[in-house]
């Protein structure tokens, strides 16, 4: 394995657009997606845009970008290979697949493809999970590098920095390697017009669960979905005075009184 | 059927987000252990014995685990599964980057960010940004969860007389490829986040790091924790381990005080079930006024230090 020809695998999901309102169903069965923005999830653009930057610097020469869902997340697949991937895959899969199914068929992919470098966002904004990266991790074996808001990969190793609570934590790992991305570890470009006439040529597999021989797993089942419980709106206040003389009255904490400290 | 706890703590003390996890396993019912994996946690193990509502505290030492990875906890806590019908995190780092490593072991699905129990297989977890509220049913063998810190409390008993049993597990460590290299801890005297009781929060109308120093001041004067909107943090303007919201912390606290903050949807995510909100803003129609309790319409600069000098 030479450290200038490592293959990376993005997993990319098309969710609804982050700068869209959600809107529950009126029979409470399930969000409501239709005629709906849909993009690529923020954080799997950044696993895009790295991806893309690591082949730029020479250490990865191919980047493999998979998406699972039905016909129309090859949208979301064409907007990384304009960003600069260099094959497409989707996983034909028409209804919802949890964290652990996705983690199988990233499994069964990598049998094929043997990449170094799996690149995929902590989570999607539309499910919250925050698990398919550590599950694929767990399922190949190999270390996981969950939040990165750096990596470097030199000598067959990834030296990858971590958003944890309280800090940033940095730890060094042998590829093969899973990494999730957080937010800082990046700014996603936006695709050149050229760059997007350029990704209709490139290749886009297809292939279905069965072909993966994969079956879905139904351990979790989703009953309904409601609205959260609606804030109302509050009171205005005036002045500094009043808001401090409310909050003494009203908050349930204690404000420290003029020349006490906390 | 019993429930087991994967501890978080400092080799002192238990973490307060492991004291809720706690309160929120009593809700299933079932006899609760307690494992603590780490070195030199005797003293630790003792003190975590005397919590009323644990029945069995499992120790693990070992050199290795002083910093533990997932990859070394996961295979070992996946072994054990056949004893539990539960396995219970909190939604920390450090429990989100676990818990689906043991679920994948385990080969089942885990759920995160569980805000109500409603029975031991029911649960309500926040989707699309705390947006919408999914109702959810888990049928696995062993169910594993995470549990949202800010959803439920610590229990409140006193330490008991009758000792919790300490059993040392006799495992062998599993090879880890993953090697420290260091850690940078936000070093502050202010409460976390995650726990504490007032947070003032600054946002993209702070205008920079610097300026900064007005939230600082309140906050001290409070005795509260510093927060920051994602523009605040993107703008670089303060650390991203200090971001409320959907891609940040998620926090309840008592008061939140919200300055300069314009109220993005997820924003609201990550404080909305806060018990009281103030919003300070110098625009009348910023949305973050439709949640709040209270709403003043002035310039930060003036208000802040103003109210610093006042409190």
């Amino acid at each position: 394995m030479n450290t200038n020809h490592l293959k990376a695998i993005v997993a990319i999901k098309r969710v609804i657009d982050y700068n869209v309102k959600v809107r529950v169903k009126a029979d409470l069965s399930d969000v409501d997606l239709s005629n709906t923005k849909m993009s690529m999830n923020p954080f799997c653009e950044i696993a895009v845009e790295e991806a893309v930057r690591l082949k730029e610097a020479g250490i990865v020469d191919d980047i493999l970008v998979v998406s699972i869902g039905p016909k129309n997340c090859q949208e979301q697949i064409r907007s990384a290979l304009a960003l600069g991937a260099d094959r497409g895959l989707q996983v034909e899969c028409d209804v919802s697949a949890s964290p652990l199914d996705v983690a199988r068929i990233l499994q069964k992919i990598q049998q094929e493809e043997g990449a170094d470098i799996f690149l995929l966002g902590k989570q999607s904004i539309d499910t919250d999970n925050n698990q398919t990266g550590q599950m694929l991790a767990a399922l190949l074996d190999c270390p996981q590098a969950t939040c990165a808001s750096r990596i470097q990969i030199e000598q067959n190793k990834a030296i990858v920095t971590r958003e944890v609570d309280g800090g940033l934590l940095t730890v060094e790992m042998p590829l093969p390697v899973v990494i999730t991305t957080d937010l800082r570890l990046n700014e996603p470009r936006f695709a050149a017009l050229p760059k997007i006439m350029q990704a209709k040529r490139k290749p886009l597999a297809v292939k279905t669960l069965a072909d993966l021989d994969i079956k879905l797993t139904t351990d979790i089942e989703l009953i309904s979905v409601s609205s959260p419980a609606h804030r109302q709106a509050g009171i205005m206040l005036n002045s500094v005075d009043e808001l401090i003389s409310t909050l003494r009255s009203d908050a349930q904490v204690q404000i420290p009184k003029h020349g006490e400290e906390a | 059927m019993k429930t087991l706890i994967i501890a978080e703590h400092n080799q002192h003390a238990l973490k307060a987000a492991t004291l809720v996890t706690l309160g929120a396993a009593q809700q299933l019912g079932q006899p609760i252990d307690l494992l603590i994996a780490g070195h030199e946690i005797s003293e630790l193990s003792q003190d975590a014995a005397t919590i009323a509502g644990i029945d069995r505290v499992l120790t693990w030492d070992h050199a290795m685990l002083a910093i533990p990875f997932s990859e070394t906890l996961a295979p070992v806590i996946a072994n054990l599964r056949s004893q539990y019908s539960h396995i219970l995190l909190a939604s920390s780092s450090f429990g989100k980057d676990l818990a689906p490593r043991i679920a994948a072991l385990c080969g089942v699905n885990a759920l995160s960010d569980v805000i109500e129990i409603i029975s031991p297989n029911q649960y309500k977890r926040p989707i699309y940004a705390g947006n919408a509220i999914a109702t959810v049913k888990n049928s696995a063998s062993c169910q594993i969860l995470t549990i949202r810190t800010s959803a439920f409390s610590a229990p409140t008993h006193e330490p008991t007389a009758s000792l919790a049993q300490v059993h040392a597990l006799s495992v062998e460590l599993p090879h880890s490829p993953v090697r420290f290299v260091k850690q940078t801890l936000s070093e502050s005297s202010r409460p976390e986040l995650n726990s504490a009781e007032i947070i003032v929060s600054g946002g993209r109308a702070v205008g920079s790091e610097a300026n900064f120093s007005v939230i600082y001041d309140l906050a001290d004067k409070l005795g509260a924790a510093v927060g920051a909107s994602r523009a605040a943090v993107d703008a670089g303007y303060i650390a991203n381990d200090l971001q409320v919201g959907q891609t940040g912390q998620v926090v309840a606290p008592s008061l939140y005080l919200a300055v300069g903050i314009s109220g993005a949807i997820q924003h609201l995510a990550g404080m909305k079930d806060s018990k009281v909100i103030v919003a300070i803003n110098n625009d009348p129609e910023a949305p973050i006024f439709s949640v709040a309790d209270y709403g003043l319409v002035a310039d930060l600069f003036d208000a802040i230090p103003a109210m610093t000098a006042r409190l």
